[in-house]
């Protein structure tokens, strides 16, 4: 294993490595330091939650009322469009990149990401892609209005924003790539030594799957829009019936991988519950080893599953099936998972500080989006549910007191770490409850919208849908105004604060490396490998 | 054949949003009372039953997956809330630190979820292959999207009739930005149009779904089925309505097709067969009589002025082999 | 420039700060801006060449960086390790964003076509929509997209210039293979000589699968807009033959770093990720001989 990991000072400026950061402009233009580049992709995230969040506003406000109100049908559509694109790339994926930057050289005694230079790289794209993607809303024709998932040939009926789109989508696909090569080689090459693989912190391994995922996937959708523009632009048929293409081609394409997409979603999700839940356990993590084993099969699942999202397109009935029963399949690791975690609060000791309060509601709330994932899987059923409302409740259910959740829950639970500084934690509980609450107001009754036959993405709806979508709208009111609780609880910990502790968590049961430096972990940390036992 | 004889009123103001808030709020604590609310006016939460053959199928599927996962949500989150109250570190909980795993378990809670899947699987694959089977059909019909309208084609017996399907009058005035009528005025806001699609009850009908444009789908909620309208290709499914459940039924495109997307709504009346005959015979001799005519009534696209509609689509993909004139009739 | 440290074996390298990164987001922004600004027809074609300059300057300056810190000695096995386990990762990427195009002609060669024949439950979809259509690979599809009035076009046929170019490739493969052998044993004539033969083969298939393309344009009516055989052959050959050219660009670099007497028998990591590359881009080759051309 590696044995060679010291970090070596700069030859540019011997002294360099030793002292803090560049002031100014340069620390982040510059950046390659993991905790520095972690700082901006966690910032990054949070705009673009307020972002995405604000258009998910305009959604809801249309949708208070039947009949139209406020925007255009075709704005809209943008909006929908816009919302879900803004929030996957723009604020779940870079919220876990940032995790995994500032947490896993941390997690397994690394000096910095092994390829610091990329790791820039990677996160700077990404301004750059949320530029040209966002400026679509300028151009004529308006931004992208045919649904996160690009289907032809309404995709190719976009203006001028169509092309913008695509070369977005390409720099973002960059971007990941990139940034998950440089996951899987810091967690290959440079943990310390005696962190052996199955040593590893669960939060590691989930990134290290996910990364794999990542770069076996995103190549995917770049070759999926690629034909797309050529089909728009080129004259190319692989779309087009009447040159022997299929728009179906598309969707499995697309889908290939967009459904690995919703586990690159949720596994780093996955990995930070396994984290907090045994801290505020007091507890090890019970059947860690079958945890890596059930999310290895996720993700291997994860690839032979896409046509879920295509029962109703008339696929041949032997692939319904197959389709139905992998999907299915899926619910029994999770299920694992599900079973390890209560396990592991299971005779433990359990205190309810803020990360524990987020994982909790993730265990609860995730598990309901799964349950709905699996009515989803039962190709009957789903020839109803398809394309409705209840599709709409179940990915906000693993997306929002999901992904969403687990992220808040780690940023509650390492933010001390990151500051030095102790949050307030009665501001974070209030946070908690509060978007609970408005949650379940916001996204239930959804359920029930769909299964009553209310179709989704559309601007305006049947007067007997408009009471739930009263109900919807005030809770997504309610849950938006309580996330500026988050930025502020973040705020006013990067102000300053009472002092955090090396571990923290003192009184609870934080286990790792990443809790034996100081508080704040200092600019370069393990500068000499830790010795693990 | 136009369903909404009802005119709209102009001038009924929209309710304030005082006494819209109030609806809501209301609704929200009677949702949070559950129950306690007369159950007259309460909104739909569930799916409806349906009245095909395959819409109950699909219903009876459908409890049985949601009532297993209630079943299973009682288990697990009964645990886990066992958990977060017995075992709570202030009230001097101490943790048992050598529970780190156990084979035994694991396997169980592996193995229990896998029978209660194949426990569902198996109505499902078996339902799934019904619904696939479109062979043996008493009349076929083709349905074709258009952004953003229907058009019904009838094959077979019946073939001549052909005719689009466009949002009604009403609800497109009412549903354009600011129109100052309030929606709950019009009647079937959204879900009626100007010539529904009739079919007879009791008759295995097949419809062949395509579209002439972008992706569409054909949903109607009773009926159980969804299909997606796909440029250059037919899809297939089968409604057979259950005598006894002649009426109006209504349902929307199902699959994001622009701007028009939410106002191409899909509504079929049926009929019994003799009064599906009596209409049969009664589309044909119009056709006949209007045969001289430069345009007939029956065929007439309903070219309303539909304000969305005025984004001109780009060269459909396959503008190339126009499709509409290649109906076998 | 100091040359400050003594390298130290024991340490792992990580550069202070570095104004590459930013700068090739700027590059990428730009190329992008560029191609959007000419797709959507707000400027000329000539909006992609500040772009592209940014490009090359961009690969100078940073690999040029990163070949200065390996030649003062500053990496270390470790760090030679990671960027060896990078470009193992990243051909895989590579390998999927082919697999995206394969999977399409896959697709459209095993289902679309006999769909659109009425094969299966599709037989309505033939009946109603595509009645005249049989499909044969190569197909234009039932409209019979492409240049030529009678919707007729040629497929290349594998036995000609494909087959020279699968010869000249593979031979390729043997040429870096001896230069590698070359390296390791410390005889730089001979690598200097093989690697040159390598770079050579690549623009040569280039320059063939140029002519190609020009005869298939001119004389054979197969086109981007032949349907789906021009859309898959054009896009997965395209495709293929831009990472002949980048590849062949490196071997020239790789050349002249040979040239200035870099790389040693034991640590020569330039020297491999690019013969990695260019074996990769020989098996994608193989792949379409037999899928695209022959089959
Ligand atoms: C984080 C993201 C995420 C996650 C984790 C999941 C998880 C799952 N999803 Fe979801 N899904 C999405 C995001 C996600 N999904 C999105 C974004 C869409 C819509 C895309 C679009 O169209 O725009 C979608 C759509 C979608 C569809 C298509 C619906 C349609 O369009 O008609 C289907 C169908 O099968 C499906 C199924 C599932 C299943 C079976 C799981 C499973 O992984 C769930 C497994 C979990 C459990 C089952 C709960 C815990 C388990 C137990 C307690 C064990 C015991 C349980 C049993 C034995 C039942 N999803
Ligand atoms: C990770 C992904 C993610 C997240 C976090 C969310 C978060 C939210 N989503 Fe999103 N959504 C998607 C992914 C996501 N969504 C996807 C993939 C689709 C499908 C799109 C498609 O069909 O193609 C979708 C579609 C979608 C729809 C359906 C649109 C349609 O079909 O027509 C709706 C409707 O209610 C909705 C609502 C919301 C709301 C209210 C939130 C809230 O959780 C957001 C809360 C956050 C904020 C509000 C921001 C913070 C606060 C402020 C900015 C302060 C100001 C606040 C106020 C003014 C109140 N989303
Ligand atoms: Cu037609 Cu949606
Ligand atoms: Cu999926």
């Amino acid at each position: 294993m590696a044995h060679a990991i010291e970090i070596a000072p700069d030859a540019h400026d011997a002294h360099a490595a030793h002292d803090g950061p560049d002031t100014g402009i340069r620390r982040w233009l510059f950046a390659t330091n993991h905790k520095d580049i972690g700082t901006m992709y966690l910032t990054l995230s949070l705009i673009m939650f307020f972002v995405g969040g604000a258009m998910a506003m305009v959604i809801r406000a249309e949708l208070f009322e039947p009949g139209m109100q406020l925007v255009d049908p075709a704005f809209y559509n943008q909006m929908m469009t816009m919302h879900a694109l803004v929030m996957i790339f723009g604020a779940v994926m870079p919220a876990f990149v940032g995790l995994a930057n500032w947490m896993i050289p941390l997690q397994i005694g690394a000096p910095d990401m092994a390829l610091p230079r990329l790791n820039n790289f990677s996160f700077w794209l990404l301004p750059f892609a949320f530029t040209l993607l966002l400026s679509t809303l300028l151009v004529p024709g308006g931004a992208p209005a045919g649904g996160w998932t690009m289907y032809p040939p309404l995709a190719l009926q976009f203006g001028d924003s169509f092309p913008m789109l695509i070369f977005s989508i390409h720099l973002m696909g960059i971007s990941s790539i990139l940034g998950a090569i440089n996951v899987i080689v810091t967690i290959l090459n440079l943990r310390a030594p005696g962190m052996t693989l199955l040593k590893m912190p669960l939060f590691c391994w989930t990134w290290l799957i996910t990364a794999y995922l990542l770069i076996a996937v995103m190549p995917v959708l770049a070759g999926a829009v690629t034909m797309l523009l050529t089909d728009h632009f080129f004259h190319t048929s692989f779309f087009n019936a009447a040159g022997g293409g299929d728009p179906l081609m598309y969707e499995h394409i697309f889908w290939f991988f967009g459904h690995p997409e919703v586990y690159i979603m949720i596994l780093p999700a996955f990995g930070i519950i396994s984290e907090i839940i045994p801290t505020f356990s007091r507890k090890p993590l019970f059947g860690a080893t079958s945890m890596i084993y059930a999310t290895a099969s996720i993700a291997f699942l994860s690839f032979i599953v896409w046509g879920h999202h295509m029962f109703v397109d008339g696929m041949p009935t032997s692939a319904d099936l197959f389709f139905m029963l992998s999907t299915m399949l899926i619910a029994v690791p999770t299920g694992v998972k599900i079973f390890n975690w209560t396990a592991t609060m299971w005779r433990g000791s359990l205190s309810f500080e803020p990360p524990m309060l987020f994982a909790i509601g993730f265990l609860f709330m995730f598990s309901i989006g799964g349950f709905s994932g699996l009515m989803l899987a039962m190709v009957p059923a789903d020839f109803q549910y398809n394309q409705s409302y209840f599709v709409v409740a179940h990915f906000h259910y693993v997306l929002v007191p999901g992904a969403v959740f687990a992220i808040m829950g780690g940023v509650y639970y390492w933010l001390p770490k990151w500051t030095g500084n102790l949050y307030n934690m009665k501001l974070a509980k209030t946070h908690f409850w509060l978007s609970t609450i408005f949650v379940n107001v916001l996204f239930f009754p959804q359920h029930f919208l769909g299964l009553a036959g209310m179709p989704r993405r559309i601007p305006d709806y049947a007067v007997q849908f408009t009471d739930w979508n009263m109900v919807s709208s005030i809770g997504g009111f309610g849950f938006g105004l309580s996330q500026i609780l988050f930025a502020i609880a973040i705020i006013q910990c990067v102000r300053g604060g009472k002092k955090a502790t090396a571990e923290v968590w003192t009184g609870a049961a934080p286990h790792g490396l990443e809790w034996t430096i100081p508080s704040p972990a200092p600019y370069h940390s393990f500068q000499t490998a830790p010795e693990v036992r | 054949m136009n369903l909404n004889r009802l005119t709209v009123n102009h001038i009924r103001p929209t309710r304030t949003r005082g006494a819209v808030l109030r609806r809501a709020l209301g609704l929200l604590a009677a949702s949070l009372l559950a129950g306690s609310t007369g159950a007259q006016a309460f909104p739909a939460m569930n799916m409806p039953v349906g009245v095909t053959v395959l819409s109950h199928d699909i219903y009876r599927i459908h409890m049985e997956v949601l009532w297993v996962c209630v079943a299973i949500a009682v288990a697990v989150f009964g645990v886990m809330i066992t958990a977060l109250i017995r075992f709570r570190h202030s009230k001097g909980a101490v943790p048992d630190t050598t529970m780190t795993h156990s084979t035994a378990a694991e396997v169980i809670w592996t193995i229990i979820p896998v029978l209660i899947l194949v426990a569902l699987a198996i109505p499902a694959a078996r339902t799934m292959i019904k619904i696939d089977d479109t062979t043996h059909a008493g009349l076929t019909i083709r349905v074709t999207g258009y952004q953003w309208k229907w058009h019904y084609t009838y094959l077979g017996d019946a073939s001549g009739i052909r005719f689009f399907s466009t949002l009604s009058q009403n609800s497109n005035f009412a549903s354009q930005l600011d129109s100052g009528i309030d929606p709950r005025t019009v009647p079937h806001y959204l879900l009626s149009v100007d010539h529904p699609l009739v079919i007879p009850s009791g008759v295995k009908v097949r419809l062949l779904i395509t579209s002439a444009d972008v992706i569409h789908a054909w949903w109607v909620p009773a009926f159980g089925v969804k299909r997606s309208a796909i440029p250059g290709f037919i899809n297939e499914l089968w409604v057979k309505v259950l005598p006894g459940h002649e009426g109006v039924y209504r349902g929307q495109c199902a699959a994001l097709c622009g701007r028009g997307h939410g106002f191409m709504p899909i509504v079929v009346d049926v009929k019994t067969p003799a009064d599906f005959a009596k209409w049969v015979a009664a589309q044909k001799a119009a056709l006949k009589q209007a045969s001289a005519a430069p345009v007939p009534a029956a065929t007439a696209p309903n070219e309303a002025p539909v304000a969305r509609a005025r984004i001109a689509a780009p060269a459909s993909p396959l503008a190339r082999r126009p499709l509409t004139a290649r109906i076998s009739d | 420039m100091a040359q400050s440290h003594v390298p130290n074996a024991d340490k792992y390298y990580v550069p202070h700060s570095s104004p590459w990164p930013i700068y090739g987001s700027v590059t990428l922004f730009t190329v992008m801006a560029g191609a959007v600004a000419t797709l959507d027809g707000w400027l000329p074609a000539w909006s992609l060449l500040p772009g592209f300059a940014m490009l090359a300057g961009l690969f100078i300056l940073w690999f040029g960086t990163v070949i200065r810190e390996n030649e003062q000695g500053l990496y270390n096995m470790a760090v030679d390790r990671s960027f060896r386990m990078a470009m193992m990762w990243f051909i895989f990427s590579e390998v999927m964003f082919f697999a995206a195009f394969f999977g399409a002609l896959f697709y459209a060669r095993a289902l679309v076509m006999p769909w659109l024949s009425g094969d299966g439950t599709k037989l309505m979809t033939n009946i109603l929509l595509w009645s005249r259509y049989h499909g044969t690979w190569p197909t234009n599809g039932p409209g019979a997209l492409g240049p030529r009035a009678n919707g007729s076009f040629e497929s290349v046929p594998a036995l000609g210039l494909p087959a020279l170019n699968t010869a000249i490739l593979l031979t390729s493969g043997v040429t870096i293979t001896i230069a590698h052998h070359a390296l390791l044993r410390g005889h730089r004539r001979r690598l200097a000589i093989f690697l040159a033969a390598t770079f050579l083969l690549g623009f040569a298939f280039v320059a063939l699968q140029a002519t190609e393309y020009h005869e298939a344009y001119t004389k054979l009516g197969l086109q981007l807009g032949t349907g789906i055989y021009g859309s898959t052959f054009f896009l997965l050959t395209g495709f293929h033959g831009l990472h002949v050219t980048v590849g062949a660009i490196m071997l020239v670099v790789i050349w002249f770093r040979v040239m200035k007497g870099h790389f040693t028998p034991e640590r020569h990591f330039g020297f491999e990720a690019v013969a990695w590359y260019w074996h990769f881009v020989d098996v994608v080759w193989l792949g379409l001989f037999i899928f695209v051309y022959w089959l």
